[in-house]
């Protein structure tokens, strides 16, 4: 096949009516276009920038940055440069969308599989939510969170207090931390182990299971281990960290750690917001599944939760998993609204208050969109992965 | 193998033919690499003339002048409900409308947030920026840009609510502060706190009430802001007296409008019309007497109001350029007077910004 191919191409020649030579022209022609625009638009913008004397170069993010951010996870202060102020930035992001892609996903899941409940009002109040959160906008549901439900909780004098030590107030949420003491390694290593146990049981039972059919309650032995082993080392090697409590002292709370409302309110509505997507994606994949498969699991005398968890799911998810990428793309993109509600994202941080005090607009957007094109990308894969697991294996 | 590679320099060739055609419509040269230093020449020389350059010609041209005001900041730049704008930053702006065209009201006004407001000068897309904006020597010389003088000196302070009990700035230790994203307040706040040792969270809104909901709402214990921004806000709020000024002015705030570099003829129109507006305070001249004044036997007086030399001609303008200012707008102590003086709700003393033989530091060089 190939060798006639190429003895009918080598007859026909190089004639514009072979279509061979006609694709290499118009492709080696659009290259040529793409790399002129790319390169026409480069040294215009050199030109421009060199003519009206700004500043260029990325120079720029070892200067002090003097200015103060509310939230930070890594050591800052106004002495650190612009590059440090960029991380804050950065690491802010991918806390509020790490944790919001969590909890999207977990919601998400529960409510489109609460939709497809033969109970009719779980599956109305999964209607309800998934028709009231994905058609309003995110932004103003951010607006909601932030202006409507945490903004008018009590100053932090009158701070409310459900629980000793727990403080809620228009300031955020102010939570004891634990200091950990001597007996804290001993009391990680046990926690460790017990996870290793944990999942070692989970794997023998499969085995065994694959090998003789027998079925043993991995599942809760396992969360038995987890849970239990911890508990008694806690009980017999005395509590492994002390919590350091929360004093209210001139302005506001000391001690402890907080959530500032910024936080609270952007994690709120990106988390509610997708996990409405992501419940319609679920729904959309469980009902791809021929109701054969269920029938026939049923016959088969599976219970309910497990035909779900061991026939429907699995097939699912081939179907879930492609959508459920963009939805998480979406979550980490929608995170830039941040700046609206004056939450430290690198949006917030970087392209606004860096922007403005450098002046450097195409240095630090260019840097700001390479970031979000990064973590698209490596969330991207990553989903690729799990995908490939999933997927159908073709024989 | 052959074929292919011939293939493939067939399509070089076009795709230099179809860049070569296209060369006219972007109007720069070609890709070929001999022509690549005449390029950057080409662009670094030419573009000056039509681009950066000659703002005053593309203004006649457009017929009224775009000016970058302040989104609404009452006695500096501020929408009425008919749309009229009004305040100091805008009265600038009148008065070099007034100077090119004899007529204050051709100026299109776009409010800018502070974030974007340099942008929007770098780009072109104002001619002039007059946005209550901080002098610093950062922003003269890294962002392409030069301050055409000092409109209104003012200095950052602090709002905090009466209930709080805070009645200095050191009472601030530990508190959390309120502020726009994008301004010197962010930095100076930070310096303030810094250079004390005092302990201190920042909020930073990107729009200006925003910031003043959310200190509204006691997110923050202070806002913060420029002193002659704080008379201002303070009035928005519900209730004013529950709100208190401090007394600490913790920065030097000196605001002026600004031009990009590279368009001297520009700038020198931008700093002499607010030297025009503050040399006819001192000289006596003002909207009512500029007529009777035009007669005048003072030298001084006639320099200024085109009677003698030739001063207006050597910016573009015509040599009638101040008479025409200050009749449209007044001399710098009126425009004050009308927008922020004590007869007004803002009610700010003259301080600083009184005239230099008055007990401020407003001076002006000589029209000479």
């Amino acid at each position: 096949m190939a060798g006639a191919a190429a003895r009918d191409k080598r007859k026909i020649g190089l004639k514009w009516s072979n279509p061979a030579v006609r694709s290499v022209v118009y492709q080696a022609a659009l290259i040529a276009l793409v790399l002129y625009g790319g390169w026409f638009i480069v040294t215009t913008t050199q030109a421009n920038l060199a003519r009206l004397n700004i500043a260029t170069g990325f120079g720029f993010m070892d200067n002090t940055a003097g200015f103060g951010i509310v939230q930070s996870l890594i050591p800052y202060t106004e002495e650190s440069s612009y590059g440090r102020a960029f991380l804050v930035g950065l690491i802010n992001t991918l806390m509020v969308a790490g944790i919001g892609i969590v909890l999207a996903t977990i919601l998400g899941f529960f409510v489109g599989v609460a939709r497809l409940s033969t109970n009719w009002l779980v599956s109305k109040i999964a209607w309800a939510y998934v028709e009231v959160m994905r058609n309003i906008p995110l932004l103003l549901q951010l607006f909601f969170w932030y202006f409507t439900v945490l903004r008018p909780l009590p100053a932090p004098v009158d701070s409310l207090s459900p629980v000793e030590g727990v403080y809620l107030n228009n300031r955020g949420v102010v939570v004891p931390s634990p200091v950990f003491g001597e007996s804290s390694a001993f009391f990680g290593i046990v926690v460790l182990l017990s996870l290793v146990a944990g999942y070692a049981v989970l794997r023998w039972a499969r085995k065994r299971q694959s090998a003789t059919g027998e079925i043993f309650p991995a599942w809760r032995t396992a969360i038995a281990i987890v849970l239990g082993v911890p508990a008694l080392a806690w009980l017999f090697g005395g509590a492994p960290f002390t919590l350091d409590f929360p004093a209210y002292r001139g302005f506001g709370f000391d001690g402890g750690m907080r959530l500032i409302p910024e936080f609270i309110a952007l994690l709120l509505g990106l988390t509610l917001y997708t996990a409405a997507f992501i419940a319609e994606i679920v729904r959309a994949g469980i009902l791809s599944v021929s109701h054969g498969q269920t029938e026939a699991a049923y016959a088969l005398g599976l219970p309910a939760g497990r035909t779900l968890r061991l026939v429907v799911i699995p097939q699912a998810l081939r179907v879930i998993v492609p959508p459920l990428t963009s939805q998480l793309l979406n979550l980490t993109k929608n995170s830039s609204l941040a700046v609206a509600i004056a939450y430290p994202d690198l949006v917030a941080v970087f392209a606004g208050t860096v922007l403005n005090q450098t002046g450097q607009a195409i240095e630090v957007i260019a840097l700001t969109m390479a970031v979000y094109l990064t973590i698209s990308l490596v969330t991207s894969f990553l989903m690729n992965l799990y995908n490939a697991r999933v997927a159908i294996q073709e024989r | 193998m052959e074929n292919r590679f011939q293939a493939l320099l067939m399509g070089l060739v076009l795709g230099a033919a179809i860049v070569y055609l296209f060369m006219p419509i972007a109007k720069a040269p070609g890709p070929a690499g001999n022509r690549l230093a005449a390029v950057d020449r080409a662009t670094g020389e030419a573009r000056p003339e039509t681009a950066a350059g000659d703002t005053l010609a593309r203004v006649r041209e457009r017929g009224e002048l775009v000016c970058g005001v302040n989104q609404g900041l009452p006695g500096f730049s501020n929408p009425d409900d008919k749309g009229r704008w009004s305040g100091i930053d805008v009265d600038y702006c009148r008065a070099i409308a007034a100077a090119i065209f004899d007529d204050p009201d051709r100026v299109k006004f776009r409010p800018l947030n502070a974030k974007d407001r340099f942008t929007a000068l770098q780009s072109g897309e104002i001619d002039i920026l007059s946005r209550n904006t901080t002098w610093t020597m950062s922003r003269d010389t890294q962002l392409g840009l030069d301050f055409a003088g000092v409109v209104y000196y003012d200095g950052q302070g602090f709002l905090v609510h009466k209930d709080s009990g805070i009645a200095h700035a050191a009472d601030l230790d530990g508190a959390t502060i309120c502020t726009q994203t994008g301004t010197t307040t962010e930095l100076n706040v930070a310096d303030y706190f810094r250079s004390n040792g005092y302990k201190y969270k920042v909020l930073s809104y990107e729009k200006n009430d925003e910031a003043l909901a959310a200190y509204d709402d006691h997110r923050c214990d202070a806002y913060t802001t420029d002193a002659s921004g704080l008379a201002a806000v303070r009035l928005k709020m519900k209730d004013p007296s529950r709100h208190l000024i401090l007394p600490e002015i913790i920065s030097k705030e000196p605001l002026g409008p600004v031009v990009r570099q590279g368009d001297p003829q520009w700038a020198d129109i931008a700093r002499w019309t607010l030297f025009a507006l503050i040399n006819a305070e001192e000289l006596g001249v003002t909207s009512g007497n500029v007529e009777e004044m035009k007669s005048s036997d003072s030298p001084r007086v006639r320099r200024l109001l085109g009677g003698e030399g030739a001063y207006g001609n050597a910016i573009g303008l015509s040599d009638d350029w101040v008479v025409r200012i200050i009749r449209h707008l007044g001399n710098y102590g009126e425009v004050f007077e009308r927008n922020v003086g004590t007869n007004t709700k803002l009610g700010i003393e003259r301080g600083l910004n009184a005239l230099w033989n008055k007990g401020g530091i407003m001076y002006a060089p000589p029209i000479r």
